[in-house]
């Protein structure tokens, strides 16, 4: 019976184009959707195996606005079946100040006289790419982390974790209960919510809490985007009839064996 | 900036990765004294290669503790080295960026991931790549050690004329069995795949969504081979099953800098052209004049792909028999 805490962070879906908002501190979202990290679609694939395999439970957390409810009915649509909302500003929280929300709730889920054996997180946010509250909140555990991990198993009370490694083979670490991973997309295929899924998901209770913890926050002073390039495309034809222009540019780009 | 700035340096057989050359490049010009860090085996030749780049003192760790990967006692080791460090960093890479974070909670500092450039050194400030490298945080690193991670390329690599003979000192640590609870049990070599000539290709075939279906790649694989290039998909097709996951191109994915990338059925979505944008020439052929991906690119073909494709193979083949 694995306990898996599975961490998530709404993000905004960007489509083909960013823009910031007034006070260039974070990106206007306002007429976007909203989405979670591949890695965290990942990571919640796994707790959602995990779970399966050894009769456990998959927790899924975010700290975030109410609106990241969304994110979190996904996830139970999917096969979480108890979901945490910290409300609070993702914001005004720093890598160091998320994990440290994190860390409470584990703690609390222990003094209670459970234990998550198993929290997973993605390897990196997508949206402030810190790389880090992971292995910050492995410190605050006192557990062992592995990062960029693609596939687990558990095995009694140990969990074994494969990952990409820098020469392109895999590394394999095997790591006693309970441990941090942060997951890396690509070792599974997320599945996609079906309607009894998401019926079930609507009567699930999210249980919403806040942090007693006054956020340092990250120190961003701002975001800035990359001077748009002016682009002139140039529209070599339409449909089949264009491909000797293609093949054109091609040549001339010297590129043809 | 004054003090001594550290580097963590990871090499293979050959000796200094390429982004390691970059981060001591990158670490030099915060001037003070450049120190390396190399963990585990060292190859012949390192430390020459090290002075070349203005290293003046190179911290060694071997021993029973490295000889497989454990991130805690890297960073352990780390941590003694660089006990009078003003800075210290490592490229943006999977270890550089896990080591980095175990140091700075060790430290009890800030981490800033994939730095791109130092905006000011009194106070230090630095721009760091965020949402997959689409936009950029300025960032105060205002602790008395910083600790960063160098982004891939965000400086070229160069040596100094000014090359040194660096001394080398090992580093005396006792590795504590807490630091050694995560560690490298077994590797696999990875299978002898496409993916390594996708990052090195000179052409990229890009494909996405309006590939179809799993059996839509036949004419995308033969145009990559006829051009003898790499395929590269969008995230659609892996989540779709159509093609393993090693081929996808962007934030989650490879980066690629080929000379020309063929974006196919692409609509050009910010975390695909996170991992192309830097492609010399882009060609796209895509059936909606207005996706993102057409008005970026500096060519298009406006129409289905099915029929594009297969004719911009004809053609290929037509000419070369001529
Ligand atoms: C945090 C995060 C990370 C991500 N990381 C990545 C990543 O690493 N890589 C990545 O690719 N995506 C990534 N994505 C997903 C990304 O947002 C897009 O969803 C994805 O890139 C879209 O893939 P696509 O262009 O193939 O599909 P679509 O956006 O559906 O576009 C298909 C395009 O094909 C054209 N088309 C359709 N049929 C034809 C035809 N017959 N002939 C010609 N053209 C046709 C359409 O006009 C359209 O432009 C990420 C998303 C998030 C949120
Ligand atoms: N606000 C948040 N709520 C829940 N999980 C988070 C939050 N921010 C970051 N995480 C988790 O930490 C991982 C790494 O984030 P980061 O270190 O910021 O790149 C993410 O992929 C999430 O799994």
């Amino acid at each position: 019976m694995t306990d898996v805490l599975v961490c998530i962070k709404r993000v905004p879906d960007l489509g083909g184009e960013i823009r910031l908002t007034a006070d260039s501190m974070s990106v206007d979202d306002s007429s976007l959707g909203h989405t979670v990290s591949p890695h965290e679609d990942c990571a919640v694939e796994l707790a959602i195996q995990t779970a399966k395999d050894t009769d456990g439970q998959a927790t899924v957390l975010t700290l975030g606005t109410s609106d990241a409810v969304e994110q979190l009915r996904t996830a139970l649509a999917l096969g979480c079946t108890g979901a945490v909302l910290i409300e609070a500003d993702p914001v005004s929280y720093g890598p160091a100040d998320v994990a440290a929300a994190i860390a409470e709730v584990v703690r609390a889920h222990e003094a209670a006289g459970t234990s998550y054996d198993l929290v997973l997180l993605g390897n990196d946010a997508s949206d402030t790419g810190d790389f880090q509250v992971g292995i910050r909140l492995s410190y605050l555990l006192d557990r062992p982390v592995v990062t960029g991990v693609s596939t687990l198993s558990v095995d009694g009370g140990s969990v074994i974790a494969r990952g990409g490694s820098p020469d392109g083979g895999t590394e394999i670490f095997e790591v006693p209960l309970p441990a941090v991973l942060t997951v890396m997309e690509g070792g599974v295929e997320p599945r996609y919510p079906s309607i009894p899924g998401r019926m079930k998901a609507k009567k699930i209770t999210i249980d919403q809490v806040t942090s007693g913890l006054e956020p340092a926050g990250s120190g961003r002073i701002r975001l800035k985007l990359p001077e748009a390039q002016p682009n002139e495309v140039t529209i070599l034809g339409e449909g089949p009839e264009a491909a000797k222009a293609v093949v054109d540019v091609i040549e001339k780009l010297g590129v043809l064996k | 900036m004054t003090g001594q700035v550290f580097v963590l340096v990871e090499a293979d057989e050959q000796g200094a990765i390429e982004v390691s050359l970059e981060t001591l490049t990158f670490a030099r010009s915060l001037g003070g004294e450049l120190h390396a860090v190399v963990i585990g085996s060292s190859p012949s030749g390192l430390l020459d290669q090290l002075g070349a780049y203005g290293v003046e003192a190179v911290h060694h760790a071997e021993g029973d503790a490295f000889t497989s990967y454990a991130p805690a006692a890297w960073a352990a080791a780390l941590v003694a080295a660089a006990t009078d460090a003003s800075v210290v960093t490592a490229a943006g890479t999977s270890r550089g960026n896990e080591i980095l974070a175990h140091v700075a909670v060790r430290l009890g500092v800030t981490m800033a991931a994939n730095v791109v450039a130092v905006d000011s050194t009194d106070p230090l400030v630095v721009s760091r790549q965020v949402l997959g490298g689409a936009a950029m945080e300025e960032l105060p690193l205002a602790d008395p050690v910083a600790v960063f991670t160098v982004a891939g390329h965000a400086c070229e690599a160069q040596p100094t004329p000014a090359a040194s003979s660096p001394t080398v000192a090992p580093i005396d640590l006792t590795v504590s069995a807490d630091d050694l609870r995560a560690r490298v049990v077994r590797t696999e070599p990875g299978e002898p795949d496409e993916s390594g000539s996708l990052k090195s290709a000179r052409v990229v075939v890009g494909a996405g969504r309006g590939a179809g279906s799993a059996d839509g790649f036949k004419d995308l694989l033969e145009l990559a081979d006829l051009l003898d290039g790499a395929l590269g998909v969008s995230r659609v097709v892996t989540s779709l099953g159509w093609r393993p996951h090693h081929e996808q191109v962007g934030q989650t994915g490879s980066r690629v800098t080929p000379d020309l990338y063929l974006a196919c059925g692409i609509s050009g979505a910010i975390q695909h052209w996170a991992g192309m944008s830097s492609s010399k020439t882009i060609i796209a052929i895509n059936n909606d004049a207005d996706a993102p991906m057409v008005t970026k690119a500096h060519y298009a073909v406006i129409g289905d792909m099915h029929e594009i494709v297969p004719a911009i193979n004809d053609e290929l083949r037509r000419r070369r028999s001529a």
